[in-house]
Order: C-alpha cells, then sequence, then structure tokens
C-alpha cells in the first residue's frame, strides 16, 4: 500500500517544531507500523536527508519505549502499543498523522522522541517497597489471598508507556500513578508505606507539571494493558484516607 | 604461544585457576563469602563503583551496591531502567524451593543446569547459582513482585522446560516484567535516597583501563551528543546478551555488544563467543523489512502439533485442506518418546531441516546460499491446535493459551483457532559472553560482568527459565559479595581526567564517533547491520559447517571493510543521533560475528546450541567430544592492524567435572 | 483539594433535588408551593431566626460554590500548562460529550445562576407586562415569568446543561471519592449519573414546561 505521512519534526528541545509530508510506498500490511517508519527512514538516509527520530526497543509491546500519537490516538486505532500495531489497521492511501506525546510533564527531545523521566521520578517519590537485598523473609511467610494477589498482577501490568497521559485531555498522569498505588497497595508488603507513598506520589506528580484529573477516561481507553479507572478511584481512596491514617 | 591455526588464531596459556574456594561443593559459597574482605561502612562512601546496564543483572546489583552504601552510579541506553531488556521474558524463573514437594533440590537445580548445558559449564558457578536461587525468590515478594499465586495464598509453580520437576516461579506470561519491575522500584529507592546516580540514555563506548585496572568508562550521552568520562574503583557490566548480531532476534532492537566488545578489545577474554541459542517457537518472518521476531512461550508445544506437509507441491495449499495421510508430524515420527517436546535445539534444527528439504510454509523469504547465491524458502512449520482443540474443547485451549493466540493473531491477522499457527526459530539467547572467574571478575582486574553479558552459568545451551535466575543471583547476591573483596583494597588512587590512559580512552571514542559521521559514503547502518545477520544466520546459525564457516569469515571481512568506506551517517554528534547510535553498533557487531564463526569453527564437535554438521551420530544427534574439547574457550584480543583484526589467542579453561558424571544426552 | 470540589458538587447534587422537589409543587396549585417556601424560612423556628435555617445553608451553599468554581479554574490553568502545545489531531475515546463540556458548562450554570437568582431571589423582575405578581407569593412571580417562551427557554438550556454536567459529575465524584473500585462500582456510579441527570433536567423542566403550555397557574 501508499500512504501520505505527516510527521512533526523537531531539530531539539528548544527547536520550534513542524509539520512535514512523506510519501512511502510499497508497505505490506503484514508490516509493523515502527518497521513503516523503518522503511520510510531507510528512504531518507538513502537520500541524504535526517531519519525520523522515534523510540523503541523490545519491538513486542512490554518495554513501553514506543509511543505515537497516530492520526489522533495515542498508539493508533488499536488497544495495544505503536510496535504492536500493524500496517493491515489502515487503508491504501490514507494519510496518517504522527505525532509525539505532548505533555509538559513529556518535553520532546526530538521529532516523535520525548522525555518520560518525570514518570522515573514519581516513582522514586514511594513507588517501592523497601525491602533490602538479603533481608528478606521465606517467600511463604506471608500467605496472599488470591484475588489480592490478582488485582495486584492486574495494575502491575503497567509498562510505563505514557499513553495515558498523552491522550488524557488534561494531560495527567492518574492511570500511570494508580496503577502503581494500586499495586503495592493491595499487597501485605506494601502496608507499611501505603499512605506516605500515596502522599509522596502525588506530591511530586502536581510537581512535575502533570493536569490534574476529571475523570474522563480517555486514559484507560488508551493503555494498551487496558489498566482500568478502578487504580484512579483505589487512588483517590487511599489519598483520602492517608489524612488520618499517617501519624 | 603456538603458530597460527587454521590461519585464523593460535592459542595461549591455559587458565589454571577461576579462584573458587576450596572444599566440598555445597561450602564454596559461604566459604567464598566468609573469605572476601570486608569494607568498612564508612569507607564505602568513598568507593565509587560503575554499572553499566540496569537489566535484571545490573538493577538488581547497582541497587544492592546502593544500599550497601557505595557510591553507585548506573547506565542504561533506553530512557528508563525499567525498560531493559530483561523485561521481555515470559516463561519464569527457576528457583529450588521444593514448595511442590516433588524432590527438587539445589542439587537437582545444579544437576539439571549443567546437563541442560550439554556438560559444558563451570559446576563451581552453576551449584552456587542453585544455592541462591531460593533467595531470589524471597526477596523479590519482599519487594512486592506479584507471582501467580494459588487459591491457598501459596506462590504457584510449575514445570518447564522439559525439567520433570516443577521449580518455575512465575507471573502469568510478565515474569521478566514484574521481576524487572522489582530491581527497578529497588534501584529508584536507591536513587531518591542519593546513592545511585543514574544515567539513562547514555551508552558505554569504551572501558578506562589505568595500570592493568578497569577505573572507568567513557560514555555518550544520547540526548546531547556530549561524550563524558566517568571514573570509578571499580566497573560493572551488565549489558546483556549479543543476539543482535544476527540482525533478526527476540532481542531489542537496541541490544547490543559494545560494552562486552569495547572491555574485549581492552584486555577481557570473551568466552564461548559461538554458543548460542534458537528457539523453536517463534513467529516466522513476513518479509525482508522485518526488524525484529517475536517469541512465543515454548509451552504452546504442550498441546500443539508440529507439522509440514508431506510433498513440497502442497505447501502453498489452505493447511485445512491437506489431509491427514499427507502431513508429516516429523518431531512425532523422529522422536516417538518425547515427540513434540522435544529440547529446544532439536525443535529449532528439525524445523530447518524440513524448510531445506522445501517444505515449509507461508510467505517464502530470499536467502544466502553456501554458494553465496540467493533464492527463495518458505521458512514455516505449523503449529496446530486443531486436535487439541476437538480434545479439550476451544474453551479450555483459549483460558490456557489464549493470550498467546491473540498475539499471534495481532502479529499476522490469522486466527489460530481456525487455522494453524506458522512457526519457526528465532536466535534467542547468547550463551557465549565476557569470561569471568568465580568472583565474576573479567580478565581485567575490578571489570566484573554479570548477567547475560558473561559466559558463566549455561554451558553450551540454557535452560529456560534460567536466565532471569542467574540475572538476578548475579545481581542481588553474587557480585555484591565477591566485588567487596576488591573494594576493600580501595580507595584507589586519585584518578585525574588528564590521565593519559584517560585521554586515550576518550580520544578513541571521539574520534570513532567523528569518523563515523564524516565518512560520507551512500549505505545506512542498517544495512549492513542485515547483511551481517544474513551471513551468521546462514553459516553460524542453526547448523555450522568447515567449509560454510570459512567462507563468512571472509564474508564478514569484506563487509567490515565495505563499511568502513561506504557507511553514510546522516545529522549531527552533539544531539539525538540513532543513526550514529546503530553505526557504532554495528561497527562492533562486524568485528564479534568473525570471532564467533572462528569460535564455532575451532570447535569441531556438536553440543548444545552449537551443532556442527561434521559431528553428529548416525541419527543426526549433536555429537560431543568430552576428550577434545572440555574446555572453555577464552578468547584475547589480539589487536588490529591494517583494517583487520590479528588473529585472536585462545586461552581454554579446562571443565573438570568432580560432581556430575558426563553423558552424552539422548532425546530419542 | 479535588475532595473538597466533589463534596461540594455532590453538596449541589443534594440541594438541586430538594430544589427540585420543591419546584413541583408549583404543579399543585399557589398554596402548595408558597407555603414551601414560608416553611423554608421558618425551618428550625424558634431557635433560629426567620430565614435563619435558609441562610445557613444558603453561606454553606456560598462556601461551597466558591471552592468549587475555584477548583474548576485550578484544574482548568493546570490542565492547559499541563499541555502547552496541543496536537495537531487529537480524537477521543471514552470521553463523552458531557465529559467535555465540564467547564464550559460550569460556566453555562454560573451564568445561569447569576441570572436566576436576580430573577427570583434578588431583584425579582417582573418581564412579563401581562401578568401582574403577588408581593410574597413566589408562585405568581414564577407563574408570570414562565409563560413567556424566550424564559421557558433560557431555563430549558441551563436544564441540558445542569443535566450534562450532573451526567459526568455524579460518576466524577464517586470516582474521586475512591467510591469506585471495582468494575461494578464504576459501571453503578455511571448509571447514577445518567438517572440523576435525567431526574433533575426532567423534573426542573416539567414545571415551566406545565406553565408555559398552560397545564397550570392558568
Ligand atoms: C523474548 C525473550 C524471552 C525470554 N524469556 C525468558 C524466560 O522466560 N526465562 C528466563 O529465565 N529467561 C528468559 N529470557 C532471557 C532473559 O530475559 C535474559 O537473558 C536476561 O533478562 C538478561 O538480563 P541482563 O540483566 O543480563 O540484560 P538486559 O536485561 O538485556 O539489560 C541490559 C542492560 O544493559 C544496558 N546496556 C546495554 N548496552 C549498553 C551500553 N553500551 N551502554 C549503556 N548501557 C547499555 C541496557 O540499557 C540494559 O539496561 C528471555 C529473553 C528474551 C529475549
Ligand atoms: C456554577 C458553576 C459551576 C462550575 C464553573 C462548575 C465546574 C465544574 C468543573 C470544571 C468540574 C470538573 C469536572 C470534574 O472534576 O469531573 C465540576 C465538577 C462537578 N460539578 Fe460543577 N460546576 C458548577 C456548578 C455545579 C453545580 C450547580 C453542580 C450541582 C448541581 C455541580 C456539580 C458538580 C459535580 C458533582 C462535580 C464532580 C466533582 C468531582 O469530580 O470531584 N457543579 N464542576
Ligand atoms: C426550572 C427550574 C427552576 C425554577 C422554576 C426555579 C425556581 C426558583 C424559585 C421560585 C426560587 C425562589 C425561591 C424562594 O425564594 O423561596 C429559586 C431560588 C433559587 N434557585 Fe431555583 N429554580 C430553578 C432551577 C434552579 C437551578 C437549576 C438551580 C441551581 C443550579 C437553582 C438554584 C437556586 C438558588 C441557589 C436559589 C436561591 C435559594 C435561596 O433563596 O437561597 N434553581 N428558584
Ligand atoms: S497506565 Fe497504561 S497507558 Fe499509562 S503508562 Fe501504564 S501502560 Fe501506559
Ligand atoms: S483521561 Fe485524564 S482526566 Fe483522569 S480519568 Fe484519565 S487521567
Ligand atoms: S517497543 Fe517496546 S513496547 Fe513498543
Amino acid at each position: 500500500m501508499n500512504l501520505t505521512l505527516k510527521i512533526w519534526r523537531q531539530a531539539g528541545p528548544q527547536a520550534k517544531g513542524s509539520m512535514e509530508t512523506y510519501q512511502v510506498t510499497d508497505i505490506s500490511e503484514d508490516m509493523s507500523f515502527l518497521e513503516m517508519l523503518d522503511v520510510l527512514n531507510e528512504d531518507l538516509t538513502e537520500r541524504g536527508e535526517e531519519p525520523v527520530a522515534f523510540d523503541s526497543d523490545c519491538r513486542e509491546g512490554i518495554c513501553g519505549m514506543c509511543g505515537l500519537m497516530i492520526s489522533g490516538h495515542a498508539h493508533g486505532p488499536e488497544v495495544t502499543t505503536t510496535c504492536q500495531l500493524h500496517m493491515r489497521s489502515f487503508r491504501d492511501g490514507e494519510t496518517i498523522t504522527i505525532e509525539p506525546w505532548r505533555a509538559d510533564a513529556f518535553p520532546v527531545i526530538k521529532d516523535l522522541v520525548v522525555d518520560r523521566s518525570s514518570f522515573d521520578r514519581i516513582i522514586q517519590a514511594g513507588g517501592f517497597i523497601s525491602a533490602n537485598t538479603g533481608a528478606a523473609p521465606e517467600a511463604h511467610s506471608v500467605p496472599v489471598p488470591k484475588p489480592l494477589a490478582d488485582r495486584a498482577f492486574e495494575s502491575a501490568a503497567c509498562i510505563g508507556c505514557g499513553a495515558c497521559v498523552a491522550a488524557c485531555p488534561n494531560a495527567s498522569g492518574m492511570l500511570f500513578m494508580g496503577a502503581k498505588i494500586t499495586h503495592l497497595g493491595s499487597l501485605p508488603q506494601g502496608q507499611p508505606e501505603r499512605w506516605a507513598r500515596v502522599q509522596n506520589m502525588v506530591a511530586t506528580h502536581d510537581a512535575e507539571g502533570f493536569g490534574g484529573c476529571t475523570n474522563i477516561g480517555e486514559c484507560s481507553a488508551a493503555c494498551p494493558k487496558e489498566i482500568p479507572l478502578d487504580v484512579i478511584s483505589t487512588l483517590n481512596s487511599d489519598l483520602r484516607k492517608s489524612r488520618s491514617q499517617r501519624h | 604461544m603456538t603458530d597460527l591455526i587454521q590461519g585464523l588464531y593460535s592459542e595461549g596459556e591455559k587458565i589454571a585457576d577461576t579462584k573458587a574456594p576450596a572444599g566440598p561443593i555445597d561450602k564454596k559459597w559461604t566459604q567464598r563469602k566468609f573469605d572476601a574482605k570486608l569494607v568498612n561502612p564508612a569507607n564505602r562512601r568513598k568507593l565509587d563503583v560503575i554499572v553499566v546496564g540496569t537489566g535484571l543483572a545490573g538493577g538488581a546489583g547497582a541497587a544492592t551496591l546502593g544500599e550497601a552504601g557505595y557510591n553507585v552510579k548506573a547506565f542504561c541506553y533506553q530512557d528508563s531502567p525499567r525498560r531493559a531488556h530483561s523485561i521481555a521474558a515470559q516463561g519464569g524463573i527457576n528457583a529450588a524451593k521444593n514448595y511442590k514437594g516433588d524432590g527438587d533440590s539445589i542439587h537437582r537445580l545444579f544437576y539439571d543446569t549443567v546437563k541442560g548445558g550439554d556438560y559444558r559449564s563451570r559446576e563451581t558457578n552453576v551449584y552456587r547459582l542453585a544455592e541462591v536461587s531460593a533467595d531470589i525468590i524471597d526477596q523479590c515478594v519482599a519487594q512486592g513482585v506479584p507471582f501467580a499465586r494459588e487459591y491457598g495464598g501459596l506462590l504457584d509453580n510449575r514445570s518447564f522446560g522439559g525439567v520433570q520437576v516443577s521449580r518455575t516461579f512465575y507471573a502469568r506470561g510478565q515474569t521478566g516484567q514484574q521481576l524487572l519491575i522489582g530491581a527497578y522500584q529497588a534501584l529508584e529507592r536507591q536513587i531518591a535516597a542519593g546513592t545511585v546516580e543514574m544515567f539513562t540514555r547514555h551508552e558505554m563506548l569504551e572501558v578506562i583501563v589505568v595500570d592493568g585496572k578497569a577505573r572507568g568508562i567513557i560514555a555518550r550521552d544520547m540526548v546531547t551528543g556530549e561524550i563524558e568520562t566517568h571514573l570509578a574503583d571499580a566497573v560493572v557490566l551488565a549489558s546483556g546478551g549479543y543476539g543482535n548480531v544476527f540482525f533478526l532476534s527476540t532481542n531489542a532492537m537496541g541490544c547490543n555488544v559494545t560494552a562486552a566488545w569495547r572491555a574485549h578489545r581492552k584486555g577481557a577474554y570473551f568466552g564461548n563467543p559461538c554458543y548460542t541459542q534458537i528457539h523453536p517457537t517463534c513467529i516466522p518472518q513476513h518479509g525482508d523489512k522485518q526488524s525484529k521476531l517475536t517469541l512465543m512461550s515454548e509451552s504452546l508445544r504442550n498441546d500443539g502439533r508440529i507439522w509440514v506437509p508431506k510433498r513440497a507441491e502442497d505447501c502453498d495449499k489452505d493447511p485445512r485442506q491437506i489431509p491427514e495421510e499427507d502431513r508429516d508430524y516429523y518431531l512425532e515420527r523422529i522422536y516417538p518418546s518425547f515427540g513434540n517436546l522435544v529440547p529446544r535445539d532439536i525443535a529449532s534444527r528439525q524445523a530447518k531441516n524440513m524448510c531445506d528439504e522445501g517444505r515449509g510454509v507461508g510467505p517464502a523469504v530470499v536467502e544466502l546460499q553456501e554458494d553465496g547465491s540467493e533464492r527463495e524458502v518458505r521458512r514455516g512449520v505449523y503449529l496446530d491446535f486443531a486436535e487439541a482443540i476437538s480434545r479439550m474443547g476451544k474453551d479450555a485451549v483459549s483460558a490456557k493459551y489464549g493470550n498467546l493466540f491473540d498475539m499471534y493473531e495481532r502479529i499476522t491477522g490469522d486466527n489460530p483457532y481456525e487455522t494453524p499457527m506458522r512457526i519457526y526459530p528465532a536466535v534467542h539467547y547468547t550463551m557465549g559472553g565476557l569470561w569471568v572467574d568465580y568472583d565474576l571478575q573479567s580478565s581485567i582486574p575490578g571489570l566484573f560482568v554479570t548477567g547475560e553479558a558473561n559466559f558463566s552459568d549455561h554451558g553450551a545451551n540454557r535452560l529456560g527459565a534460567s536466565a532471569l535466575m542467574q540475572g538476578l543471583a548475579d545481581g542481588y547476591f553474587v557480585m555484591p559479595n565477591t566485588i567487596r573483596n576488591y573494594l576493600a583494597d580501595g580507595p584507589f588512587d586519585k584518578l585525574d581526567e588528564s590521565h593519559p590512559a584517560v585521554q586515550e580512552a576518550r580520544q578513541s571514542v571521539e574520534s570513532r564517533v567523528e569518523r563515523f559521521l564524516t565518512m560520507g559514503g551512500t549505505r545506512s547502518a542498517d544495512s549492513y547491520h542485515k547483511e551481517l545477520g544474513r551471513i551468521m544466520w546462514e553459516y553460524c546459525g542453526m547448523e555450522r559447517t568447515e567449509e560454510g564457516l570459512k567462507k563468512a569469515i571472509g564474508m564478514i571481512r569484506d563487509l567490515r571493510e565495505d563499511f568502513w568506506t561506504n557507511l553514510r551517517v546522516p545529522g549531527q554528534g552533539r544531539e539525538l543521533n540513532q543513526s550514529l547510535e546503530k553505526a557504532g553498533r554495528v561497527a562492533d557487531f562486524l568485528e564479534l560475528g568473525e570471532l564467533m564463526c572462528i569460535d564455532a569453527l575451532h570447535r569441531r564437535e556438536s553440543c548444545g546450541g552449537h551443532f556442527r554438521a561434521e559431528s553428529q551420530t548416525e541419527d543426526g544427534e549433536a555429537l560431543r567430544h568430552d576428550d577434545e574439547f572440555a574446555y572453555v574457550a577464552a578468547w584475547e584480543f589480539a589487536g588490529d592492524g591494517d583494517g583487520r583484526m590479528s588473529a585472536p589467542v585462545l586461552h581454554k579453561e579446562d571443565l573438570v567435572y568432580e560432581f556430575i558424571e558426563l553423558k552424552q544426552r539422548s532425546y530419542k | 483539594m479535588k475532595i473538597s470540589m466533589a463534596l461540594a458538587g455532590l453538596l449541589f447534587v443534594f440541594y438541586v433535588l430538594m430544589h427540585m422537589y420543591g419546584n413541583l409543587k408549583l404543579l399543585f396549585g399557589q398554596k402548595a408551593f408558597d407555603d414551601y417556601a414560608h416553611h423554608l424560612r421558618t425551618l428550625g423556628e424558634p431557635i433560629l431566626p426567620y430565614s435563619g435555617f435558609l441562610w445557613l445553608f444558603r453561606l454553606l451553599l456560598i462556601t461551597a460554590l466558591l471552592v468549587h468554581v475555584g477548583f474548576a479554574l485550578h484544574l482548568w490553568s493546570k490542565a492547559n500548562r499541563a499541555r502547552s502545545s496541543r496536537y495537531v489531531v487529537k480524537k477521543a475515546v471514552a470521553a463523552t460529550v458531557s465529559s467535555k463540556m465540564m467547564r464550559w458548562g460550569g460556566i453555562a450554570l454560573l451564568l445561569f445562576l447569576v441570572f436566576h437568582l436576580i430573577h427570583f431571589t434578588i431583584l425579582k423582575p417582573n418581564f412579563n407586562s401581562g401578568e401582574t405578581v403577588v408581593e410574597g407569593s413566589p408562585y405568581s412571580l414564577v407563574v408570570a415569568a414562565f409563560k413567556l417562551w424566550w424564559v421557558v427557554a433560557i431555563y430549558l438550556l441551563a436544564m441540558i446543561a445542569l443535566g450534562m454536567h450532573l451526567h459526568h459529575g455524579v460518576w466524577s465524584a464517586a470516582q474521586t471519592l475512591g467510591l469506585t473500585q471495582t468494575a461494578k462500582s464504576r459501571a453503578t456510579a455511571k448509571a447514577l449519573g445518567v438517572l440523576v441527570a435525567l431526574v433533575v433536567a426532567v423534573g426542573f423542566a416539567i414545571p415551566p414546561l406545565a406553565i408555559l403550555f398552560k397545564i397550570v397557574g392558568n
């Protein structure tokens, strides 16, 4: 198939960007979206132009490195990651708009590459269980009821891709943060730090310049791991309780 | 040192001592921990350690060293440590917990691992791995890793990779992800505490060796393009595997050998580079623009039946139209007792054989031939669930394999409930890596190597669910204990950036970057990478022959020469430049590829993942030659001159089996 | 805090429901409605002075409004700062029209409220020169007003805005308070949002329409 691509090009963090138009031809529908961009880049390199910078690593939907706004949808029209999106989801002759995640907490580095280190800093604020190496008790000393273990697992499926922020009209990071709060808060091991965790993470989230959540739900719809909105509710509930429970 | 052998390499001194303490095998590790010198907590802050890589091995290692109070700098090329390729592991992690009471023990895990490695691994290391495996699970559970649990609230296990006990812990199909997130969170905690300084989007491009000791690295800030010098008292490499030398593999796009190769060039021996593991159940290649291959869990082989048409003419027919009598369930035919569950290497090789015979299915791809010409071959075999669906019902199949089926459908557009899946082997794991002693120290003092980047524990073949175990064992428990023995002699002399060795390292990186940018050729780094991959896959892949390997060495040398004249790298150095990053990695792969072929050529036996066509039994099984080849091949870099690498020097480390008896394996 | 905003919103919901119930008394004629208005003012007597309870309640409402609007503006500006450069193309997948209208709808409600208070509580202008308004009988005021089609139109538009605001608001408040931690409770909250929105919008719309079409108030 042949496609017209409108791609955001931006030379560097401070540079002013703009949309540029490219044509790609002879794209097979079995190709992944990123392979289609590889073809474009190979072509640009041959012509002596600079290829389009975009992030990807595992290309199997698990590392969370990739992420593009494709014709207005985070990760494109399917519920999956950009690397797992295939060209059969598009029509021959279609025009596709490709933009980076847009959020001030995710500044653009170049073209389609953004800086998501704000997510790491949210985790630094408390998204962990303090368990020093070697000091752990025998694993079976604390049984975890299966429903709780399952809930923890489901929320832990988040890959930190940032699509939730990209899709949210408020550019809020609540789904990402809620997933971590729910994961750790569901487990007995996560209880001692539970209340401090939610307060510190939310404070960091706000300081990093993410927007506030008004419960729109775009985040969950865009999430390739289908993290449900429940986790935001859990976060809110923990935040409410943390006022009286701390100290 | 000997004269040149086959015109390709020479042989140097044997490696006599791997530094394992004496005594019974089950006391060695305790003894080693006791013997290792201690570092006073107050002194730890004054000791700088660099950790390159934040996968399971590096992430766990950096976090643990940080907790201990050392001053740690950690590096990764991704935008966050959470994205290291460990995240992609699906199946599980082994540990000798014996929770199922089915007779598992440290000794059995030790035995299975040595046997699985086809008797080409070092007993002492493997025993220690089995010994600390149980602690890993405790540690991960304490961190909140959400392992699968039973209704009683206790951890669930499954059996994996053809072993007879249930010792594999898992978190649905995301074990690697959950373990890595655990290590990542521990690491972020230390970053917040200030003990670890994290450098994301930084690529290590050189090791700094001063007076024979590793004292730091040169790294490129991939955002600003700045070349940075980082000095330390010790360096840990945990930079993962090099399967991407084949271009197409199950590894991530950025997986590379650069960190390890740069260390190799500075004097670190490279152990068993030719040992690669090919995984049988991957989704086949669909065309020549493909960038990577996707693994599907091996568990599919429990219920799926593998076949190809008996006649080549049937290969482009709809598989459902091919009657039972025209199908060849070749694994069931050749290996009646193990059938579809034969080990990875056998399943892989037989799939290749079927396709070589012209009985492969799916789209044809262009391939290099022995004589250098190209031909179109179908590379795929059927993995059929029709029988399972009629036996168990569609719902039961879906409950067991639903997510894998969905993944397959997403990638191929075919519905596996209706038509058989197509699978083909793909490069998956590299057992080879930098040579290390019992302490995980390389042949450069102060340079420690952990995880997939070292060669240490898996011999010629790795068991399923054992790489995660090794990464975390190295990271949480082994390296932090052994490195202190080294650091106890520090802090070493204060180094200045103006030191000639530091300057030399920095300048070599700068001039290399400069050279890439000014070469002004016509071909992209990717195009060279693809071509190298095709050579490696054809001649140094599932089956290797003397003739093929020799030809490959010649082809790689030609390709390398072409690379250094015709490469084009667009863009600038002082910015994010992905073409430049690729160029550096491909340059190193082009050198590694040659060493892999030399290693494969010199090992005239078949063992584990290394199959030499000349060394097989009458039934076409791998045939080891323990009398000649029961050693680790540790290669020393011998410099390069006039565009060629000088013949490397082979150092043999003899493998002595005191506790396990060597046997030829048989799956008939 | 977002929680106080939700609580304020819920207080409004409670108030609007009461108010709607009161308004429906219009249907039962002048006495029923005027008595109700009177009753409001004598609630709590003799402990509180005439209109005492009403004033307390008004105070509470005003504070809630300040909090609610204050945070609405805060969220709005924060969202603008969080994405200072916009997408060229952005499509919504899950957002309901109601959820996207919260801010403009809220402003519409604020404007309506100002108009409405001037209309019925502060100045009480009589737009309808053809009718006489009896002092002390809100009933007559209301009936006079709603005989005019354009007054009814303003109120109906406001009711649509309110319905939409509540459609998203009720669910949103439940989510903000952390009451929707399972798929089931999430569905319940969403259903409740629809229900409250419909009840309120329809409930409020009945009296004006009834007056306009001369079913009551002749
Ligand atoms: C698809 C797949 C499935 C697998 N499934 C299983 C399984 O079920 N069970 C099992 O036991 N094993 C499995 N494995 C193998 C296992 O996942 C890996 O061997 C293991 O995770 C490697 O961990 P590591 O820490 O050594 O390296 P990695 O996780 O690869 O980490 C490498 C790190 O080094 C960094 N790095 C690399 N080069 C540089 C450089 N030049 N400069 C700076 N940083 C650098 C990277 O950024 C990264 O942080 C699987 C592997 C694959 C590919
Ligand atoms: C008068 C001007 C008003 C403005 C400017 C306004 C604005 C807003 C805004 C912007 C929101 C945020 C959306 C969200 O958080 O989901 C909101 C939420 C809400 N509003 Fe209003 N609103 C107003 C009046 C009202 C009224 C009169 C009611 C009830 C009758 C109401 C009930 C709610 C509720 C229940 C919420 C949800 C609160 C939450 O999510 O925490 N609002 N409002
Ligand atoms: C058709 C719809 C409505 C009608 C007919 C109506 C009618 C009235 C009347 C008659 C009064 C004066 C009552 C009295 O003085 O005792 C009043 C007061 C008021 N109304 Fe409404 N109203 C309507 C809708 C609304 C809505 C949607 C809101 C809020 C969002 C609202 C908020 C108020 C407030 C705050 C007062 C002042 C109450 C007080 O005196 O403290 N009204 N309304
Ligand atoms: S919650 Fe979903 S969309 Fe958000 S970062 Fe995690 S996986 Fe990505
Ligand atoms: S889309 Fe945004 S507003 Fe909240 S519910 Fe999701 S974070
Ligand atoms: S590249 Fe890893 S999730 Fe897409």
